[in-house]
């Protein structure tokens, strides 16, 4: 059985095609996914990304938990509605998800992590929690002033630590996977002017908001975020209030768009995606998130030890397709005079009118060289780019 | 889904017309295009090329991910429709207009074995 999100009807009544996207029943596309990609470009589209889980972290402690939890530092949040993002890691530094992190105040935080990885996420997190509560940092409330040095895997469990999160008395850290939440993406040139128009309460509180800046509403959050290299919003409210803020987008012109487009305006952005570009085993060094990993200081979190002991081996770079001969697609390998690489995400950029790619590949190839990717019985020239390929509209690489 | 009665099919999602002059013409269907998502790349087959039935003698590659195409009967390909190969949305727009290659079947009776609209309809529903 399916996991439906609050908007399922509304994608049917629309005619989306609708597919099994991790467990999830979810529109890939309501006609051409190429007319949504460059509505999303061009104007404002809108994606139901309700399967994406919002993970609110509570109390105290929570910012002293995620300085430990997050490789970006969450010390760089101060200001409320600030967004970060950042990997978090297992001890080996392989990539357990990427998340955006909010923050609301010192003891109200935000996540915002993949579906597919959701429920590892919340284990993760509360086995965290646990050796973080039993290694001296007792569930008081009480800052502990100092970072904590605790590993997940090691340490003694504590009677405390073996209760079910909800139970344990005086937590100065809650977890609450907010499941009673849609989220709407609306993304495009136009999508914020479309927003106020649906929504005219919220223009004085948002006009002024810069990229990576969110608020709260009343019931209502939106953050200028999103997975398409667009300017937009993401909005999150309680699931019985989404299909109606649906249908008063499209209201207001903004084109219901599938996973498809939004595979394909992520990919020209150069945004990584879990599970393509990176996992469990793959440092984001070599993910090409070093820029989100903060090494600095004495700030100690999981997964650092093994970053240090293990610098970057290889690099994510862009690939656009200089033959004709197929489409780039995940999987293919790569011949580079340094070595052999892979592609990890591949497909026809809609914007460029050819096919692009992100692929992981030896150190020392550099920007502007070409390299043969094995495409079906082919070898097919591409040429290395620096990502992004596309941002607000405008090609980046040539 | 549209499926004209005139046509015939395979279970791998061709569409086949049998034209004035014996050869055939050969596509893929409206439901192949449909799950397929927006079609960007083709690649056909050379002209003089002998095929057996069921071989792989086409590439169409959708947005979502790539396809083969399958030989619907023995014989040799006697044109290929360059212009769709330039404009792949063609097969999106109209799919039993988009012809992709023409082929002179070794035996005119194989077409026998193919499906007609009403066997490919349940077979496309399954």
């Amino acid at each position: 059985m399916l996991k439906t999100t609050p908007l399922n009807a509304a994608h049917r009544a629309l005619g989306a095609r609708m597919v099994d996207f991790g467990g999830w029943d979810m529109p890939v596309n309501y006609g051409s996914q190429i007319e949504e990609h460059h509505a999303v470009r061009r104007d404002a589209g809108m994606f139901d990304v309700s399967h994406m889980l919002a993970i609110d972290l509570l109390g105290a402690d929570a910012r002293d938990f995620l300085r430990r939890a997050l490789a970006n530092n969450a010390d760089k949040l101060h200001d409320p509605g600030r967004a970060l993002y950042s990997c978090m890691l297992n001890d080996a530094g392989g990539v357990i998800d990427d998340l955006i992190v909010y923050y609301f105040s010192d003891e109200f935080f935000r996540l915002v992590v993949n579906a597919g990885r959701a429920d590892k996420d919340l284990a993760w997190l509360a086995s965290l929690k646990g050796s973080y509560e039993t290694r001296g940092n007792p569930p008081t409330g009480l800052p502990s002033g100092r970072i904590p040095s605790c590993s997940p895997k090691s340490g003694a469990v504590s009677e405390e630590s073996k209760r079910p999160l909800d139970e344990r008395a005086n937590s100065a850290l809650e977890l609450r996977p907010r499941r009673d939440l849609a989220l709407i993406a609306v993304q495009g040139p136009n999508a914020r002017e479309r927003v106020w128009q649906a929504l005219p309460g919220t223009r004085a509180a948002t006009e002024a908001m810069r990229s990576f800046q969110g608020v709260q509403l009343g019931e209502l959050m939106l953050a200028r975020t999103g997975y398409t290299g667009e300017d937009g919003f993401e909005l999150m409210l309680p699931a019985a209030r989404a299909e109606a803020l649906w249908q008063q987008l499209i209201g207001c012109s903004v084109k219901p768009c599938g996973l498809g487009a939004r595979d394909t305006l992520r990919l020209e952005a150069g945004m990584n995606l879990w599970g393509q570009d990176m996992d469990e085993s793959v440092s984001p060094l070599d993910a090409g998130l070093a820029w989100t990993v903060d090494l600095d200081g004495a700030r100690d979190f999981v997964g650092k030890a093994a970053l240090l002991a293990h610098p970057q081996s290889r690099q994510l770079v862009g690939l656009v397709l200089a033959d004709k001969g197929g489409v780039l697609r995940g999987h293919q390998k790569v011949a580079t005079p340094q070595g052999e690489g892979e592609i990890t995400s591949g497909t026809f950029s809609p914007t460029l009118g050819r096919s692009i790619a992100l692929a992981r590949i030896p150190l020392g190839v550099n920007v502007g060289a070409l390299v043969q990717v094995s495409v079906r019985d082919k070898q097919l020239a591409a040429k290395v780019v620096k990502p992004p390929f596309v941002r607000n509209g405008r090609i980046l690489v040539n | 889904m549209k499926t004209p009665e005139h046509l015939k099919y395979t279970e791998t999602h061709e569409w086949i017309k049998t034209e004035a002059d014996g050869t055939l013409a050969v596509g893929i269907t409206d439901h192949a295009q449909e799950v397929l998502g927006d079609i960007v790349f083709l690649e056909l087959p050379p002209v003089g090329k002998r095929f057996t039935q069921g071989e792989t003698c086409a590439v169409i590659e959708s947005v979502k991910a790539a396809s083969d195409i399958y030989m619907p009967v023995a014989g040799e390909v006697v044109a290929a429709n360059d212009a769709l190969v330039q404009s792949p949305e063609q097969i999106n727009a109209d799919a039993y207009g988009a012809w992709m290659f023409r082929i002179k079947p070794d035996n005119a009776a194989d077409t026998g074995s193919l499906m007609n609209a009403a066997a490919y309809t349940g077979h496309a529903e399954k």
